[in-house]
């Protein structure tokens, strides 16, 4: 039907007025003057521009100028133009390389992504190091992004082309040549058997000339390999194999960490400290400073550098039946030696051919050699001999060198002041300094051939017999840089590169050792992936007959004028020992930020190194013996053998012998755009060839100075279910509830174990999908800190300074806390007091303990966070949201643990950290993990449990429609941990090593009664020891 | 009217009429400023402007700028929190609590206090904004309605009930004051000449005509708030204790907390209502109306309120023993004798041994030591949410992470920051409101007032 309603909008229409009519046909109603104003030229021409007119114009002009004068931000992601094969943004590459600078040797897989390097782990399938890295090979991928190396060849510090360079190089070294004169070549040792062949084949090049190539060790083993030049007629190292020693005595060698194959060792050492399988080895240490491996030691024995012949003496005697004065713990060592000879070792750390060959007796005396070390399979790890070092120095000062090549090593920095290497230097003519950074010799050269980082280089290395390892680039070069061997080539005027070099050496020789791969391509690419090649090894000696006659080739003559040497040790009343940190090593990496943060292992001290004291010795003389946050450290002025050090830090070191101090070597190198020196270098003021010095002696200078400790209190307060610890008897012999009790509550229904005492309900991860987990083991734990800058570097973990770090405020997710605990003489119970229990003994036991977030399925932090930034995942683990924190840092006050780090600063930004961060700069940026946020200020962060690595693990698992296998995913941690002491699993998988760690006598958790139900797992530390300190 | 018995002292001395009763109260309101009161805001104002400065130096650079650390993650932020609410506890219950009891006396002092209170909570608010990493994301801890699906707050996290509980106080508190306050901005509004204040007080006051239905609803109003504001007395401290109460901290994990919170505060609120008012009747003459018998009231209350916090104290110490507990055992023995024993002795002289003396009624009728003595209790106070927090936090489960906590400039600049702006309120208060409720005053003039009780003993 049609509606005949009328519709209207207004009485005016509804009337029809007048108005209404007139002005309904119009579109606008109200008189508009643009028409004839525009169409009038005199108005035009007449029209004024009024002050409020002109000033609108001008507002907007300025703002339309300002605005345009803006520019747009720099763009620097680059695409692909044609996508490379194998690089898929957001997967990453491996690359199979090794590590190897004349300090640490270790087989690496390289991560990369996007065709970046980021991140460096042991290559799991190495047959030498058995995946196993150390936090210097971790770390050293920074190096590579470091803003201060070299980015071109320098002459007397002008940057030119490599042409010129090479130019003017060739010219020098050809004048040299061409009259017959001296080049000498400088190098760390060098196992490359390419670059060593490339060596012979440059002297080969010219006959006329005198060349040599002269190996020099920072941190020299001369002595080791002169003795062994005794005993066996080879200056080579032996190698080790402590998986089956079952007694282990050290006299002052710090064989997990400052020794040939220190990672090596780590690894073997381990497999001969579990518990479970029914035999756990006897560690005996002897030493003054408290090292990595005597913090590990089941019976330590303190005793004074200038003892450590004493005491080799006395061991050998006793074991040998001669008699002698030794000691009643000499006694015990050598009783144990003697139970189990052939499964035995004594290794020595001094620098000092008479004591080793001591020791290379006693070893033999045992019928160790061909079972726990083997002379016939060296090792090659260290070559420098001290006396062709001095050689050189002299014949430099003789003037007589007119060429001097230096590699890799720094011996304007780390020669004995003694010998004046820097003037000896100034005599050369000609210096090339081969260096990817600015040293202290590459400095005083006239020559600077900017060297590629190691990341960057082809090479090879032949760390142990048999063992023939490839190293690869990752990257192409940062900058315009050259390795040491394209430029030798270059200079003997080969058009090949290296990389032709090491593949014709390997075709000729390695190729040759095997008969699996018929053709050189597939040899050499497989090589390539796997990072090595295993050859042939030597028949280890192992029947008896054949050692002894081996042995006594020099036998019990070339013993006795040791012992006779060994008497006129030097003491004096001070003794100080000089020895490598875990972090700085022989001071290569000073300048690695990762590394100066990174606590040491013993004194949990960052960006310095400092004079150890014992504390009672420190208390006697007045010194502070509480340090760190606002306690301050005082200051002595040091004099060792004449070099005068001012204002050295003092710490009262538990462990530090009575009488005896020790310092650390590789600091007081300038770092950071500020060119800050950090610590002292003690290297002139060490003699040649000697590890500690008796000419000591230092007066306090009422100063004081900051030092910056991540661990203010030193023991565990007795809090049994912090640490839980016991010895092999009580282990073997008794339940578990001897000495792994579980925490039991008196409840209304009876006694109840507490993790059935629970106010919330049960998480819903016990028994669908993943449930992550992780099991550490104490015993196997030596507290390398290697898991401390896999993290860093996994999960950009800030570098905050030594400012920060004395205000505790350290960033680290995984931290490694160090107990001290009673000593043999253990303090009666009723004895102890709070105040007392505070104060470490003087040669107390250590426990090393990684702590990061337990993943509490009742977590403490969970239920306090205001805005639920964190939550639980239905995978068991306790997860941040960066962007929903607020950062009431509530959760970290709650959290019992103390494991979450709060953003106190921008650290990408702030000043303050613009010179220790590497995300301030563009190159250094480059390190940043991609897959993990960098956390913006304000906001709380901890650890995942590498929440990227399990994600990946799954996608991978996905991509290939199975279920993810045990062992797919690792952590960062757990996979650089070189004792294996991290397990990290799936607690839902019955068959995962995780679940059975857990399960085990000794996994508890720790400060379970609190109700957390962590899901990470620590497993009982078990000493060998004969009492039991629980 | 009202009758009260001749034995109960007057609560207004002299002879006062009900317009002098106005003028009295309007004297600094009509008045010029006198040169102490200038002298106080100068440096108040500095203080507060130091404090903003400071402020602004921590929002702009991090939460790095104050000394927290790795293991004490709040310290004199949070400590300036609890003692902030802690005094912004005094004013409600005086006005809410002492009206619902028909305690008479308030009315001297329950304006100021009010005032105070708003004062107080105003600054206490301050500090978790200030605490917080990221300030300008504080929007998340409401439960807004938004676009990321089920995001939504932790309805378990007490820092959430925190929000809710100061809000409410905060917004009740306020509304009861104001309410107070129309009837006596109406008498300024009639009284003052010239035209900019009558305008602004006759703004304020609502267009209030003091009829009788007026009155008759606002009495009513009056009781309505009181009602609503008492209960919120206990919860805010309450709730605030649960801060701590609910968390695994030995030394905050207690049951204890909530009432002895409270108690605490209403002790620091007196003890800060004494600081001010002293001066106040001093500076203002308001000797007869704030009379020596109040100030005797206020110091029996703080008495009552210390004792209770001192049997906190100890029966934390009976428990942290008996509970047989080694963290808990240890928090307290560590409160007692480790490296804070100055704060936990200072707090214990302050708090628990110093109001005992007010058993003598010499002391506690004696207005400049109880002037000293409530600058003592508030101290004590602060030490004691210093002793809490920081005590507990910096020596927790694992021994590896035992810090210290140390302030910095900015940590000390924030809380000076606080306390200036908080005098600047104050004083500005003083100088513009009617500082006594004048109105209510005089429906007490013929009960209590000192001449018409010796008119009724003269019968």
């Amino acid at each position: 039907m049609s509606n005949n309603k009328k519709y209207w909008k207004g009485v005016e229409e509804l009337k029809e007025t007048q108005s209404f009519q007139q002005s309904s046909n119009k579109e606008f109603n109200e008189y508009l003057p643009a028409a004839d104003f525009l169409g009038e030229e005199n108005l035009l021409a007449d029209s004024k521009t009024s002050r409020r007119d002109f000033l609108k114009y001008l507002g907007f002009g300025v703002t339309a100028a300002s605005l345009a004068a803006c520019e747009t931000p720099v763009n620097k992601v680059i695409p692909y133009v044609v996508k490379t094969d194998k690089i898929n943004p957001g997967v990453a590459n491996y690359f199979a390389s090794n590590y190897s600078d004349g300090y640490d040797f270790c087989d690496i897989v390289v991560k990369t992504r996007e065709g970046r390097p980021i991140k460096i782990e042991g290559n799991k399938k190495s047959l030498f190091t058995k995946g196993g890295i150390n936090a210097r090979v971790n770390s050293s991928v920074l190096s590579l992004y470091d803003e201060k190396r070299y980015r071109a060849p320098q002459i007397a510090g002008e940057e030119v082309s490599w042409s010129k360079f090479d130019g003017e190089v060739k010219k020098e070294l050809e004048a040299a040549i061409s009259k017959g004169g001296k080049i000498r070549i400088l190098t760390n040792t060098i196992t490359s058997p390419s670059t060593l062949k490339l060596v012979s084949d440059f002297k080969a090049a010219y006959p006329d000339a005198d060349i040599q190539h002269i190996t020099y060790d920072a941190v020299s083993f001369s002595g080791m390999l002169e003795a062994n030049m005794a005993s066996f007629g080879k200056a080579n190292l032996p190698s080790y194999d402590l998986t089956k020693a079952k007694s282990i005595v050290s006299i002052g060698a710090d064989f997990m960490n400052d020794f040939p194959s220190s990672i090596q060792l780590t690894n073997q050492y381990a497999k001969g400290r579990n518990p479970e399988k029914g035999w756990m080895s006897k560690h005996f240490q002897f030493e003054s400073s408290l090292s990595l491996s005597g913090s590990n030691a089941d019976v330590r024995i303190p005793i004074k550098p200038s003892e450590q012949g004493k005491i080799a003496i006395d061991l050998y005697n006793y074991i040998t039946g001669k008699g002698g004065s030794a000691s009643a713990k000499v006694k015990k060592a050598g009783d144990h030696l003697l139970a189990n000879k052939g499964a035995s070792i004594v290794l020595a750390g001094a620098n000092d051919k008479n004591i080793q060959l001591v020791v290379n007796a006693i070893n033999q005396e045992l019928n160790n050699y061909g079972k726990t070390l083997d002379i016939n399979n060296p090792n090659f790890l260290k070559k420098g001999m001290d006396a062709k070092v001095a050689a050189l120095v002299k014949e430099m000062n003789d003037g007589s060198v007119d060429a001097l090549l230096v590699s890799d090593v720094d011996p304007v920095y780390s020669m004995p002041k003694s010998m004046n290497f820097e003037a000896a230097m100034a005599k050369v003519k000609t210096t090339v300094a081969f260096a990817s950074r600015p040293t202290a010799t590459s400095q005083k050269a006239k020559y600077i051939a900017a060297a590629n980082h190691y990341l960057e280089a082809w090479n090879d290395a032949n760390p142990q017999a048999g063992h023939y390892s490839l190293a690869q680039p990752t990257i192409n070069p940062l900058f315009d840089t050259r390795q040491m061997q394209d430029c030798l080539m270059n200079w003997m005027g080969s058009s090949e590169s290296y990389y032709e070099y090491i593949r014709k050496n390997w075709e000729a020789t390695a190729f040759k050792m095997q008969s699996k791969s018929v053709f050189f391509d597939d040899f050499w690419n497989n090589c390539l992936h796997e990072g090595f090649f295993a050859g042939k090894q030597a028949p280890a000696v192992s029947d008896d007959s054949s050692e002894e006659s081996e042995a006594s080739v020099n036998g019990t003559a070339s013993v006795a004028s040791a012992i006779a040497a060994i008497g006129k040790a030097k003491t004096g009343d001070w003794e100080l020992e000089f020895y490598s940190k875990v972090g700085i090593g022989d001071g290569k990496q000073a300048h690695n930020p990762w590394l100066q943060e990174l606590p040491d292992p013993i004194s949990k001290m960052t960006w310095d190194n400092y004079l150890a004291m014992n504390p009672g010795d420190a208390k006697e003389l007045g010194f502070a013996t509480e340090y760190g946050e606002q306690k301050n450290a005082d200051t002595v002025n040091l004099t060792v053998n004449g070099v005068v050090y001012e204002n050295v830090p003092v710490i009262a070191q538990p462990g530090q012998v009575k009488g005896t101090l020790s310092v650390a070597l590789g600091y007081g190198q300038a770092i950071g755009k500020q060119n800050e020196i950090i610590g002292f270098n003690f290297y002139p003021a060490q003699n040649a060839g000697e590890t500690y010095s008796s000419s000591v002696s230092f007066e306090a200078t009422g100063n004081d100075y900051q030092v910056a400790t991540t661990q203010t209190h030193q023991t565990v307060m007795g809090r049994t279910s912090v640490v839980r610890e016991t010895n092999f008897d009580t282990y073997k012999n008794s339940d578990k509830d001897a000495y792994n009790p579980a925490h039991i509550l008196a409840t209304h229904d009876g006694p109840m174990n507490v993790n059935d005492v629970d106010l919330w309900a049960k998480h819903p991860v016990a028994s669908a999908g993943h449930h992550w987990g992780m099991s550490i083991d104490l015993n196997s734990c030596i507290g390398c800190g290697s898991c401390v800058t896999s993290c860093n570097s996994e999960n950009n973990v800030p570098v905050v300074g030594k400012d920060e770090v004395r205000r505790s405020r350290e960033m680290h997710w995984m931290r490694i806390d160090r107990y001290f605990s009673s000593a043999e003489e253990s303090v009666e119970e009723s004895e102890r007091s709070y105040g007392k229990m505070e104060n470490p003994e003087d040669n107390p036991m250590v426990v090393h303990q990684p702590m990061m977030c337990q993943h509490c399925n009742h977590a403490p932090c969970e239920t306090v966070c205001p805005v639920a930034a964190t939550t639980h995942s239905n995978e068991g683990i306790n997860q941040m949201t960066y962007n929903r924190c607020i950062g009431t840092r509530y959760c970290a006050n709650n959290c019992p643990y103390k494991v979450r780090r709060f953003n106190w600063f921008s650290y990408q930004n702030l000043d303050k950290f613009a010179d220790l961060n590497p995300s301030q700069d563009d190159l250094g940026r480059m390190v940043l993990n991609p897959d993990v946020t960098v956390r913006a200020r304000g906001v709380m962060e901890k650890c995942s449990l590498c929440v990227q690595r399990i994600q990946t693990g799954k996608l991978d698992a996905k991509k290939e429609g199975r279920p993810v296998q045990d062992g797919d995913i690792q952590t960062a941690c757990a996979s650089a941990c070189p004792t294996n002491a991290i397990t990290f699993g799936d607690l839902n998988d019955k068959s995962s090593e995780v679940l059975a760690a857990t399960q085990s006598n000794r996994a508890y958790r720790v400060i379970e009664e609190v109700g957390t139900q962590a899901n990470v797992y620590y497993q009982v530390k078990v000493r060998n020891t004969e009492t039991n300190i629980a | 009217m009202h009758q009260e018995a001749a034995i109960r002292e007057p609560l207004i001395l002299g002879e006062k009429t009900y317009g002098e009763i106005t003028d009295d109260v309007m004297a600094s309101v009509v008045g010029k400023a006198s040169k102490s009161w200038w002298i106080a805001f100068g440096i108040s104002a500095v203080m507060a402007l130091w404090g903003v400065g400071c402020i602004l130096y921590l929002l702009g650079t991090g939460v790095g700028t104050w000394g927290l650390n790795k293991t004490v993650g709040w310290a004199w932020d949070i400590t300036n929190f609890v003692w902030w609410v802690g005094i912004g506890h005094a004013g409600t219950l005086i006005s809410a609590v002492l009206l619902l009891f028909r305690q008479k006396w308030r009315m001297a002092i329950n304006r100021s206090a009010e005032a105070m209170t708003i004062f107080a909570v105003m600054m206490a608010a301050v500090w978790p904004g200030i605490h917080m990493g990221r300030i300008w994301l504080a929007y998340f801890v409401f439960p807004l309605p938004n676009q990321f699906g089920s995001l939504w707050v932790n309805f378990n996290s007490p820092l959430l009930w925190d929000v809710f509980a100061i809000s409410t106080y905060f917004s009740v508190s306020l509304v009861f004051w104001y309410i107070g306050l129309i009837p006596d901005f109406a008498t300024i509004r009639d009284k003052v000449t010239q035209a900019v204040p009558k305008k602004v007080y006759s703004l304020l006051s609502f267009g209030w005509t003091g009829n009788a239905k007026a009155w008759n609803r606002f009495e009513e109003i009056s009781l309505v708030l009181a009602g609503l504001a008492t209960p919120l007395v206990f919860s805010v401290h309450s709730i605030v204790s649960m801060d701590f109460a609910t968390s695994v901290i030995p030394g905050w994990h207690t049951t204890i907390f909530p009432p002895y919170f409270v108690s605490g505060a209403v002790f620091s609120g007196f003890a800060m209502v004494q600081t001010l008012l002293i001066i106040m009747r001093k500076v203002m003459h308001l000797e007869n109306y704030i009379t020596r018998k109040h100030i005797e009231y206020m110091n029996i209350v703080i008495i009552v309120t210390g004792s209770i916090v001192g049997v906190a104290y100890l029966t934390e110490l009976f428990i942290s023993w008996y509970s047989g507990v080694e963290y808990e055992a240890y928090a307290f023995i560590n409160r007692a004798t480790g490296p804070y024993w100055w704060a936990y002795w200072a707090m214990m002289t302050c708090n628990v041994i110093s109001p005992q003396v007010f058993w003598f009624k010499k002391l506690r009728t004696n207005i400049m030591f109880t002037f000293f003595m409530s600058i003592v209790v508030n101290i004590g106070m602060w030490f004691e949410r210093f002793v809490i927090i920081v005590t507990s936090l910096h020596r927790d489960y694992l021994p590896s992470s035992w810090t210290m906590f140390h302030p910095t400039f900015v940590d000390i600049g924030c809380f000076i920051g606080t306390i200036g702006i908080f005098f600047v309120l104050f004083l500005l208060f003083a100088r513009f409101f009617p500082v006594l409720p004048l109105n209510e005053l005089k429906t007490i003039l013929k009960s209590s007032g000192e001449q018409y009780k010796t008119k009724v003993e003269e019968h």
